[in-house]
């Protein structure tokens, strides 16, 4: 399979302010790149803006699912052509049974055409792959009946994402901060979840800022993104030089960017005041 | 056309048309002087007035009493295409089916029967069982509250009977059909009585007979629940979208007892519902379960009261509403403790969630608390759909307005988890999934 994901000069403004300044950033089926950078420097951005969130707006700049347009896509549309993102906080939705959930979204993501009350996959088919699933990934089976990302705490809200992600084998996969607020075995857990799930049989994007979640995901490209534009691409050595060294040089080799960033950071406690 | 002939033969709902209805009418004694005593009760009484607490959020200005007729109960009936959606799948024990009012289909299971259970049209048991609906017939409400409870008490043209002996269990549930003609009239009045350690389920549904009906309900309600018997109750109203809908339903709990009813409101364009449970035995219990999904203009009223008259009694009420459009709800909650009540328990919560921003909910909570020692709480929430929620669940490949019916339909669970019975669940999860617009 040869899929390809394009995102060219894209510019992304929240609210009316600018944060994505011109990203480019080509991905083909199979590969694992890594997007690391400093807190708001637009890593999230970048993913909801992918993911066809609607309070992200992109202002110029396209993106292209195997020559696709679907830069005006609806994010169902997106999802059903293959575009899956892990967020860092997903939301609860109270008295909905995981299981329920996941049903529904695998029918509408496998039959991208499938009209509105039309059946849904096989209870009995459904749950069990779910079940393997579940099993595959360490998750224990009570989790489908709870409701979802209710009262889950942060490890188990990541490990829910994943088995979604695994469930739905998107062509592309966004993955937010899947370490963060886990503990050192918890991460190593993901880590080999993911690899397990997405290496080789998707396209990966890694947004994290440690080198422990990329583990069993060595990337072949790291990003760095700084102040809403890509400064860097390397390989998998600038994800351990960023994790070992912190971004100093970074901000010290792209001053527009830092100063991009800090403004950002400046309007963002602004509005946090 | 026969009914235009028959329409200007009647009066309306005055004086003649009272007399009229008197005329044609075989009623006990007992009976037609309680309609003369309600009928100069409606007469003596104004229309509410908007400054009354329970009105002043309900805008009767569109409601002409003269535009409808009374039905001739002496004539055949007959509403097509009124949709049953209670019982798919479900064995019931009996059933009772009325058309614009009157009560045209009865029938229940023998060996029932056997036990001495009536089940049937109001009007026939008035005649055969005089004592027992003399007993209890308006025992609950009073006919002086308003005009439309002295209308229902004066003009009622059936109703429903159901009478459960001392520790008979009637293990089938008992369907009840109120069916109403476009622009027609249902002044009906269901009577349930519940003797010591009886038990039983009552499925009661309302439609028209086409979605935009028009139609005026008066409506009145009683369940009697002697000691230690249970009744699961469950209503749905879904009258056509331009029906005028008043009710006064009451139900009184007995020592022990214990009533589940489960209240769904989906149809009608305006409803004025005054709903209030009695617990006069020590250890009453009684959970209430209130659905209501509003669209277009429908403005929908609840007045509900617990009324705590013994010690050791629970009353547990869930009322939850999802408006869209330029829908409106009213939902006034007030748990009323009488002095010697000690020991009582009583909870009470509205949540409303909020598809469009041109509906509005009201919800005004209440605690008269005259004894000691109890513990009563209430709360209510209000808000918007969260639009985070939609993009999660678009995210995964819903549809906007698949993810619109699966965040209400997650908000309404937790009444789906209280409520026991299964076709009851699947046939509100039908209801609800059915009133979500089909959004831009
Ligand atoms: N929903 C939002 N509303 C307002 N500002 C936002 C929103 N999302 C992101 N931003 C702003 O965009 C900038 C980049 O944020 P984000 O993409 O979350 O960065 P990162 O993920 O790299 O930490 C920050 O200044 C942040 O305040
Ligand atoms: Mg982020």
């Amino acid at each position: 399979m040869s899929h390809i994901l394009r995102i060219e000069n894209l510019h992304v403004a929240v609210d009316g302010k600018a944060i994505l300044r011109g990203v480019n950033l080509e991905m083909k089926f199979g590969e694992t790149h890594a997007m690391m950078g400093p807190n708001g420097s637009g890593k999230s951005t970048l993913g909801l803006a992918i993911a066809g969130h609607p309070n992200y707006v992109i202002t110029e700049g396209t993106i292209t699912l195997d020559g696709e347009d679907i830069t005006e896509w609806e994010a169902d549309q997106r999802a059903r052509a293959g575009i899956f993102m892990a967020f860092q906080r997903p939301v609860a939705i109270p008295g909905v049974k995981t299981a329920d959930f996941l049903r529904h979204a695998a029918t509408n993501v496998r039959r991208p055409d499938r009209k509105e009350g039309e059946d849904l996959i096989p209870m009995r088919e459904f749950r069990k792959e779910l079940k393997a699933k579940m099993s595959q990934l360490k998750i224990d089976t009570e989790f489908a009946r709870r409701y979802v990302n209710d009262g889950f705490s942060g490890g188990e809200m990541k490990r829910a994402e994943i088995l979604t992600m695994a469930m739905l084998s998107p062509k592309f996969s966004i993955l937010d901060e899947t370490d963060s607020g886990l503990d050192a075995d918890a991460v190593k857990l993901a880590s080999a979840s993911i690899a397990e799930i997405g290496r080789d049989k998707m396209g990966l994007l890694i947004i994290t800022h440690h080198d422990k979640l990329l583990e069993h995901n060595p990337p072949q490209f790291t990003h760095v993104m700084l102040g809403g534009r890509i400064v860097e691409t390397g390989g998998a050595e600038l994800a351990r030089e960023l994790h070992d060294h912190g971004y100093d040089r970074i901000r010290k080799t792209y001053p527009d960017a830092e100063a991009a960033n800090q403004e950002m950071l400046a309007k963002e406690e602004a509005v946090a005041v | 056309m026969t009914t235009t002939i028959s329409r200007n033969d009647l009066a309306g709902f005055n004086q003649a048309g009272f007399n009229q209805l008197l005329e044609r009418r075989i009623d006990p004694v007992w009976i037609t002087q309680a309609r003369k005593d309600a009928w100069a009760a409606f007469e003596s009484m104004g229309w509410p007035n908007p400054r009354d607490e329970n009105w002043m959020r309900s805008d009767l200005r569109g409601f002409k009493l003269d535009r409808y007729q009374p039905i001739d109960e002496s004539e055949t009936q007959s509403v097509q295409n009124a949709p049953v959606r209670l019982i798919q799948g479900v064995d019931v024990g009996g059933s009772l089916r009325s058309e614009n009012g009157v009560v045209t289909a009865e029938s229940l299971d023998p060996k029932y029967a056997a036990q001495g259970v009536i089940f049937g049209s109001l009007s026939r048991c008035a005649r055969d069982h005089a004592e027992l609906v003399k007993k209890y017939l308006h025992s609950q409400i009073d006919i002086h509250v308003d005009r439309f409870a002295a209308l229902q008490a004066a003009m009622w043209t059936d109703g429903y009977f159901l009478y459960v002996p001392k520790n008979v269990v009637v293990d089938k549930p008992l369907h009840i059909h109120a069916a109403m003609g476009d622009g027609k009239v249902d002044l009906t009045h269901v009577l349930i009585v519940l003797e010591e350690g009886a038990e039983t389920t009552v499925l009661f549904e309302s439609t028209s007979s086409n979605e935009d009906a028009d139609g005026f309900h008066c409506g009145g309600l009683e369940l009697v629940l002697n000691a230690r018997s249970n009744l699961r109750f469950v209503g749905l109203q879904d009258w056509g979208s331009g029906t005028w809908h008043f009710a006064h339903k009451r139900a009184s709990v007995g020592q022990d007892a214990n009533l589940q009813w489960t209240i769904a409101a989906m149809g009608a364009r305006f409803a004025q519902v005054d709903q209030r449970v009695a617990l006069v035995g020590p250890g009453a219990s009684s959970h209430v379960n209130g659905v209501m999904f509003t669209r277009d203009k429908q403005h929908l009223t609840y007045n509900t009261i617990q009324q705590h008259s013994a010690p050791h009694c629970t009353s547990d009420f869930l009322y939850k509403a999802v408006l869209q459009d330029r829908s409106r709800t009213v939902w006034r909650g007030m748990i009323k403790v009488d002095v010697g009540a000690d020991k009582t328990d009583g909870y009470q919560r509205n949540d409303n969630l909020l598809l469009s921003d041109n509906a509005r909910a009201d919800s005004i909570p209440g605690l008269e608390i005259k004894a000691d020692d109890v513990r009563c709480t209430h709360g209510s929430t209000s808000g918007r759909v969260d639009e985070e929620l939609i993009f999660y669940a678009q995210s995964r490949g819903f549809t906007r307005v698949e993810a619109v019916r699966l965040i209400v339909t997650g908000f309404f669970q937790q009444i789906f988890d209280r409520v026991t019975i299964e076709s009851v669940r699947e046939a509100l999860g039908v209801a609800i999934a059915r009133q979500v617009r089909q959004y831009e």
